[in-house]
């Protein structure tokens, strides 16, 4: 199932792809694409495991941006 | 101003006097403003650098920055240290002002997005959100305000502009009972409608997540870019560590003369203007293509489209406008009026297309209590009894089995002959028409160097002739079932071509759209099945869109190759030039910042601004 979220305050273009990398590696992602010009995050994953993989999503992504913020589904 | 912009102005009111005094010989004066100046603009970028490094991430583009501007106050070149924390903070703010910008310039799609609708339930007026209508429910919609989900019109009339939605600019009527889609203004009158979407499958909504998520789908220029930053950043750092070291250790060589030289490398080291310029040049090409009425599907599909050498389009509805006109009338015995009149009597209670192209002719009210029991031969007519009398109205076929032999025929057409009592009456033709653009579009399509241009149809080879002479098709496959058509177009993807594109309704045509290299959908977003298996769809009903799409394509991806070659150039050139000694922080200052400024400028240039496509062609076939 595909899951989309804001990624709101994403302001550096080179984060996205390493904010994508890393979530590309959590087990249970399917894929995942960051789009950088409309600051979404696309997951396809099963339905099962969104809210674990949301949480290291999360962690991921303060990690490299910490100023991007994850909201919505 | 926000905040960050006030440091980066005071930071730069501080660089100035702090230059002249350096350079007027005030080296303590200087140095101390230099300091505040650094601060001023190097305070927010040290936090971010403090933090990524507790993540681990010594490549982080602020920490780069931080090394670079204070290894250069270090080794006694403050300006350059000011400059360098000073022009990458105006650099980082332009990036994103820019980005802002053309996250904006799409904003006639943005502006589609419905607030709130005025739902009518138990004769009350309710202000909703638009995900919380639910299909049935009544609204109204003023004038000067947008749809907001597609409906009915239950009560009202008006135009509409659908201007944002299929790049028309032409008004369309819209009364009771018409359908109408969200995202187009209601101009002139008061509408009631009933829903018959619920929001998120409406128009609007549809197109808005198209677009958003369009960049998903990403270019191979997109692809190498990512690659490339990946590689670029760690491969400059142990380089301009390699050069901060060997020549002193192992040579002996000055260290001021060769830090200095790997610090401008430092300053080299981001990939920014790429990693940012590239998508923001395909997400404006994807912006100038919707604007006209084209959704792209993504990057990815634009170097297909850039690439077509084939194009195969559906007939019906494609090529022709898919509704058929009565285009001949030949009486045999009676009068052309009442031959007519007995065939749209006759037919009246068929939907069928043919049926209704000979009642829309006849235009007056039928005397439906003159018709009586109607009955459907398929494949081959109708015979109904109307005032007493038995009509038989079908092809040859049918006027054979009540004896009328060797009717007349045009090849072509389809003729309907009618027989009154068991008398032949005659014979109307009827066609499907080309659409007005479709001869000029094909001939923009060869222009752009497409060449092999093929029609698919169901239908016989005269009627597919006809239409392909018109609009200059040369080839043509007819009498195809559905199931055929697919199959035919898996014969052209035999791998002797570039890119086969596939045109067609989406309606039943579904798995060859799929199955194309780029799949496009004509006639707007309202099948489902045809949005979802589509590379492209175009909104409204012009056949010159597709020539346009692959325009757009082809000058997205010129000015993001333009935007790479001219990055990387400068970069490596600054790079090696930084080695040699012959760049200093200025120019390696310009190959970071002003390469990027220049870049993403360049890259808005896709959402083409002054440019309004139309088919070139000369002579436009008028039909």
């Amino acid at each position: 199932m595909k899951f989309t979220y804001r990624l709101e305050g994403l302001h550096c273009g080179n984060c996205g792809g390493k904010i994508e990398r890393e979530i590309s590696k959590i087990k249970e992602v399917e894929s995942v694409s960051v789009i950088f010009m409309s600051q979404r995050l696309i997951i396809n994953a099963d339905e099962a495991h969104i809210d674990k993989i949301e949480d290291e999503a999360r962690k991921i992504i303060k990690k490299i941006a910490s100023d991007a913020v994850m909201s919505g589904r | 101003m926000n905040r960050r912009s006030v440091e980066v102005l005071i930071s730069f009111l501080l660089f100035v006097p702090g230059t002249l005094l350096h350079y007027t010989g005030h080296p303590s004066l200087s140095l101390a403003i230099l300091l505040a100046a650094y601060a001023a603009a190097g305070y927010t970028v040290a936090v971010a650098a403090a933090r990524s490094l507790r993540y681990g991430m010594i490549l982080d583009e602020n920490f780069l920055t931080i090394i670079a501007s204070a290894g250069a106050f270090l080794i006694g070149a403050g300006v350059e240290g000011v400059a360098v924390m000073l022009f990458f903070s105006v650099g980082v703010l332009f990036e994103q002002a820019a980005v802002q910008k053309s996250r904006q310039s799409i904003s006639e799609l943005v502006e589609m997005q419905p607030v709130s609708v005025r739902v009518i339930r138990d004769d009350r007026e309710y202000e909703i959100p638009p995900e919380d209508v639910v299909v049935g429910d009544y609204y109204s919609v003023l004038p000067g305000e947008r749809i907001p989900i597609d409906g009915t019109v239950v009560s009202g009339t008006s135009s509409l502009d659908m201007k944002a939605l299929t790049g028309e600019s032409l008004p369309k009527d819209a009364g009771t009972g018409d359908s109408v889609l969200s995202g187009s203004i209601n101009l002139s009158g008061s509408l009631t409608l009933k829903a018959d979407k619920v929001y998120s499958d409406s128009t609007v909504a549809r197109v808005l997540e198209l677009v958003e998520e369009s960049g998903a789908k990403k270019s191979e220029s997109e692809k190498f870019i990512t690659m490339f930053a990946r590689y670029y950043t760690p491969a400059v750092v142990i380089a301009a560590i390699s050069v901060a070291l060997i020549p002193v250790l192992a040579f002996g060589l000055p260290a001021d003369v060769w830090v200095y030289r790997a610090l401008v490398m430092l300053v080299i080291s981001c990939p920014c203007a790429l990693v940012i310029s590239v998508p923001l040049t395909f997400f404006c090409g994807v912006g100038r293509a919707s604007r006209s009425g084209i959704l792209i599907n993504g990057g990815a599909v634009m170097d297909r489209l850039a690439f077509a050498d084939t194009v195969i389009m559906d007939k019906t509805g494609t090529v022709t406008m898919g509704t058929f006109n009565l285009t001949g009338i030949y009486p045999n015995g009676v009068s052309e009026e009442e031959l007519v009149r007995y065939a749209a009597m006759s037919e009246y209670k068929s939907d069928h297309p043919i049926s209704r192209a000979i009642i829309d002719y006849y235009g007056d009210a039928v005397d439906a209590s003159l018709i009586g029991e109607s009955r459907n031969i398929p494949g081959k007519g109708i015979i109904t009894e109307v005032d007493g009398k038995t009509i038989h109205t079908g092809n040859a076929g049918l006027m054979k089995e009540i004896g009328i032999e060797s009717v007349t025929a045009e090849g072509d057409v389809t003729n309907i002959h009618v027989a009154i009592d068991g008398v032949y009456a005659g014979r109307i033709t009827i066609s499907d028409t080309p659409k007005f653009d479709s001869a000029v579009a094909i001939e923009e399509l060869e222009m752009m160097g497409v060449n092999e241009i093929v029609m698919l149809t169901g239908d016989t080879a005269a009627s597919a002739e006809r239409i392909a002479e018109i609009v200059g098709v040369e080839k043509f496959h007819s009498e195809l079932l559905p199931e055929d058509k697919l199959r035919k177009l898996e014969d052209y993807l035999d791998g002797s071509r570039k890119t086969l594109l596939y045109v067609g309704d989406g309606i039943n045509d579904a798995p060859s759209i799929a199955r194309a290299d780029v799949g496009i959908a004509m006639g707007g977003i309202g099948s489902d099945s045809a949005v979802e298996a589509a590379d492209v769809v175009i909104m409204n009903d012009s056949l010159c869109k597709i020539p346009e799409a692959i325009q757009i394509s082809r000058d997205t991806r010129k000015i993001a190759y333009q935007n790479i070659v001219f990055s990387l150039s400068v970069k490596f050139l600054a790079l090696g030039l930084a080695v040699l000694g012959l760049a200093g922080m200025w120019f390696a200052i310009f190959a970071d910042v002003g390469v990027s400024a220049i870049a993403i400028l360049n890259g808005i240039r896709a959402y083409g601004f002054n440019k309004e496509f139309s088919c070139s062609a000369p002579n436009p076939v008028c039909q």
